[in-house]
């Protein structure tokens, strides 16, 4: 199963996606870190500029990534409540 | 209301620049995250799902209308032009920079706040009666007693390491606004034997993980020494609460595996030691206190009899209001749960509507309630159309207080690390649904908490639901029966949990039942499931 990674950005708490070189904002974005996941948590939690890593499982979907948990998909969009809040990458509708 | 002496605004501004140096150290690199973490959680900052949230501490839920207006400016220049009042009558901002939270600070150190103690194993927040000094019910008022428990506990050395978190509630009536039986410790003003006023001390209630009522460990407690006793039942728990549970580690758990009634002689053997000490203030101090909580200078002969003519004013005007002590004036509840909108929730411009209000109507007072709404206390009878009037344009004139559509909501998922499940899509459909209904169900009390930690006091509420994680699925459990006030009790699970729309499907043949079974109007939902138990409604939910 496809494995993202993710975490919070230090100074903004924004919610970020490893996109293979860097970070971004936006889910579509991600790459499936597959067996790199390991190695790169080693390589960036001492970096400490990136808050609560975590490896997260998702599927793929004609419409691109879907994280498997609520949660990360809560995360993803932004509050379900607040559309006007979330991010433009993913309708709100996909939690 | 209580203004800061320089002792005060010193502690609060220390503060604010001890936390400018972390959050700076933070960002260079000088500290660890895992070092930093408390540092931050102990100001109130914590990383939610989307962004970090800020809790703001509002002590007994008291605020002027120079406060609520810096409320607003905060939410428009540090957030996103909104913030939540939460069921410990605090407000939470959901989209605050790090790098800007010690100007934040520094900004509402300028109007007296603050927000620490807000988060961590402290004396948090004390909450109170949100109709303090207006209801006529009252025997007096808590909130001196409530200022002189929050200077106690305010970076007490002794307390801000306890087992766990604590929180403490102050009522001066009979009838329970602030769910005493559910806090850490309750406190209700009582007359003794010779009129004198004293408390009545509940210690060991709480929600969450292991719903209790508090039991009564002291009927009467002289006010002159209720801080030394105060003293004793913290360091019973500090040194005999569990530490090795995160789960068993409240105060509630202590009492109910000693008894309470040896927990009360535990308390009494300490208090005995420390009362000797000198801990309680002089009466000078509490009457220094007490001074600034002066009631507002209202005319006694203000006009009763209003016009009622209009419907929508006469229903907002019966549901909305709630008698006051001084003849011609009444207490207003601003309900911030129109139907469909997001309960708790309010917009910059709407706060300071509200902060213009309090100064024009309401003697410039403004609380906030535990069940996530605003209370302008002291409002002559003959202003109330005009109010009405204003309050409306801002979409803050629903008349719905305690009933099916006043539904209390934690954050839930959209907004919590901690949750398991959304809670504000569950009281946005509820209270829609309901809310054309709600005047002939009476008082209906509706609680989503969307974790088992119980931000949404589900326990409490007459109908109550609790979202969990069924493998990796929302799912929501019915529990019903449960009351915060003075007639308190636990809500209990019906049967098995429900998908989104199955929950609400749920609630609504549970008011259904209700309907066919209840006495007449005057019988509320509570007391109908009293009476006939949780089998009716099991059956007609589940089969």
């Amino acid at each position: 199963m496809p494995r993202l990674l993710t975490g919070n950005r230090l100074e903004t708490g924004d919610v970020l996606w490893w996109s293979g070189s860097g970070w971004s904002l936006h889910l579509k974005d991600a790459v499936d870190v597959d067996a790199d996941g390991e190695a790169l948590l080693a390589q960036l939690v001492p970096q400490e500029r990136i808050s609560d890593l975590a490896l997260i499982d998702a599927d793929v979907t004609p419409s691109g990534w879907r994280p498997r948990s609520t949660r990360e998909r809560v995360r993803a969009v932004g509050p379900s409540v607040r559309p006007d809040l979330a991010l433009p990458s993913l309708p709100v509708e996909a939690i | 209301m209580y203004r800061y002496d320089e002792y005060d605004q010193a502690i609060v501004d220390a503060r604010v620049a001890e936390f400018r140096d972390q959050v700076a150290r933070r960002l260079n690199n000088e500290i660890s995250e895992d070092a930093f973490k408390p540092l931050r959680l102990m100001n109130g900052l914590y990383l939610q799902l989307h962004a970090y949230m800020l809790r703001v501490a509002i002590p007994y839920g008291t605020l002027d209308s120079r406060q609520m207006r810096m409320l607003a400016y905060i939410a428009r220049r540090y957030d996103r032009g909104y913030g939540h009042f939460t069921t410990r009558q605090n407000i939470q901002y959901n989209w605050i920079k790090l790098a800007e939270a010690p100007d934040l600070l520094a900004e509402l150190a300028t109007v007296e706040m603050h927000a620490f103690q807000t988060s961590g194993n402290c004396i948090r927040n004390i909450s109170s009666d949100q109709f303090a000094a207006a209801a006529a019910d009252e025997i007096a008022d808590p909130r001196p007693y409530a200022e002189l428990l929050r200077q106690w506990s305010t970076l007490h050395p002794e307390f801000s390491f306890l087992p766990r978190k604590f929180k403490i509630a102050v009522t001066g009536s009979n009838i329970d606004r602030a769910a005493i039986q559910l806090h850490d410790i309750g406190l209700q003003l009582v007359r003794g034997e010779t009129g004198e006023i004293g408390l009545k001390v509940l210690v060991g209630g709480g929600m969450g993980r292991t719903p209790m009522l508090a039991p009564v460990i002291r009927e009467y407690l002289p006010v002159a020494d209720f801080l030394s006793y105060m003293q004793a039942v913290l360091r019973v728990y500090n040194r005999h609460g569990r530490r090795d549970n995160i789960y068993k580690a409240r105060i509630k758990i202590l009492v109910n595996d000693l008894g309470a009634e040896e927990f009360a002689r535990q308390v009494e053997e300490e208090w005995a030691l420390v009362k000797p000490l000198g801990l309680d203030p002089p009466a000078s101090e509490l009457a220094r206190i007490a001074a600034h909580f002066q009631p507002p200078a209202l005319a006694a002969d203000a006009p009763v009899d209003i016009d009622l003519s209009d419907p929508a004013f006469a229903k907002w005007v019966a549901v909305n209001t709630h008698p006051h002590k001084v003849p011609g004036h009444a207490i207003v509840t601003i309900s911030l749960k129109a139907p469909g909108e997001i309960p708790g929730d309010a917009s910059a411009a709407q706060m300071d509507l509200i902060a213009d209000l309090a100064e024009r109507y309401a003697q410039d007072e403004i609380r906030v309630t535990h069940a996530q709404n605003l209370v302008l206390p002291h409002v002559r009878r003959a202003d109330l159309f005009a109010l009405w009037q204003a309050l409306a344009g801002a979409g803050l004139a629903t008349a719905n207080l305690d009933h099916a559509s006043d539904i209390i909501a934690c954050p839930g998922l959209d907004y919590c690390t901690l949750a398991n499940a959304r809670s504000i899509p569950i009281a946005q459909k509820l209270a829609v649904m309901l809310a054309p209904q709600e005047s002939d169900l009476g008082e209906l009390k509706i609680k989503v908490s969307g974790c088992i930690n119980g931000c949404g006091h589900h326990h409490a509420g007459h109908i109550g639901i609790l979202g969990v994680d069924r493998r990796g699925d929302e799912n929501y459990q019915l529990l019903l029966g449960g009351s915060g006030a003075e007639d308190a009790s636990l809500a209990k699970i019906l049967g098995a949990g429900f998908d989104e729309n199955g929950i609400v499907a749920a609630v609504a043949t549970v008011v259904d039942v209700y309907k066919t079974l209840r006495t007449g109007p005057e019988e509320r939902f509570l007391d109908t499931y009293r009476r006939v138990g949780p089998a009716p409604f099991k059956e007609a939910v589940y089969g």
